[in-house]
């Protein structure tokens, strides 16, 4: 497109300025949060996915990674087929779920997870799981870290449905785009 | 101003209210107001966030009341932008 234009006592449009102009535009942070979600116990994957919610019913674009502790919550089952003594001995000593999550004080054994569900639920606060499947419906994308589930001897077959797989560039590329940030 | 739709959220606990009403919000037309009724005293500053953050919406109006079983409630009335 060409534009022309006169300029009187001023000075022409420069296309150095529009370029630098259009690159500011790139680099501003969009309407959007990104999670990294480490730990792996039940209040903290809770205060995650509160803001993961409350930032989706503000409207914004939200993606959580989940890597090392953290990938307990989106397994559905244990596997321990085709795995190595040790990724066996992971996989019983990790939680096998969302809702076998510890909590990160006094969970003696899981009692005291036993307790904090007990508790939400009395004071009507919504369980961990009625959160993640708002969290689900209302569109925030769920991203597996490939290199811990490595680790660990994860493999996909363990993940619910619906996860997506990517690695610190799939992190990065989302975070250097948000205006919220955060390692839980 | 048309008549505000009426959201009951009592009872419930961050961070239902505002997702309630980002769901009631998504149902209706531009322009719509929206009456929240929530009995969590947070729900206050939370709605004035709500709005802060994007601009599809806006507070028109925030009152404190009792309901019909003597519970202390935070009306939050909300314009969905045009």
């Amino acid at each position: 497109m060409s534009i022309r234009a006169e300029v009187k006592g001023g000075r022409a449009p420069r296309p150095d300025l529009e370029s630098e102009i259009d690159a500011l535009k790139k680099a501003q942070a969009e309407h959007r949060v990104t999670l990294v979600v480490f730990s792996g116990e039940l209040d903290r994957h809770l205060a995650a996915l509160v803001i993961a919610t409350g930032a989706a019913a503000m409207g914004m674009s939200v993606s959580i990674f989940y890597t090392f502790w953290g990938l307990s919550a989106l397994k559905k089952a244990r596997v321990f087929k085709g795995k190595t003594l040790k990724e066996r001995m992971f996989a019983a000593l990790t939680p096998k779920g969302l809702s076998r999550l510890p909590v990160s004080r006094m969970n003696f054994g899981g009692i005291g997870r036993g307790l904090l569900k007990k508790m939400m639920a009395e004071r009507q606060v919504s369980s961990i799981e009625e959160l993640f499947a708002l969290a689900r419906e209302m569109g925030v994308r769920f991203i597996a870290c490939t290199m811990s589930m490595e680790v660990m001897g994860i493999t996909t077959a363990e993940l619910i449905d619906g996860v997506e797989l990517g690695g610190v560039a799939t992190y990065l590329g989302d975070a250097a785009r948000s205006k919220v940030s955060l390692f839980i | 101003m048309t008549d505000a739709t009426l959201l009951d959220a009592r009872g419930l606990k961050c961070p239902m209210p505002i997702i309630r009403a980002k769901k009631s919000m998504d149902a209706l037309p531009p322009g719509a107001v929206l009456r929240v009724v929530s009995t969590d005293p947070g729900s206050v500053l939370d709605f004035q966030g709500w709005v802060k953050s994007g601009a599809a919406y806006e507070l028109v109006g925030q009152e404190e009341g009792t309901d019909d079983q003597g519970r202390r409630t935070f009306i939050h009335l909300l314009r969905k932008k045009t």
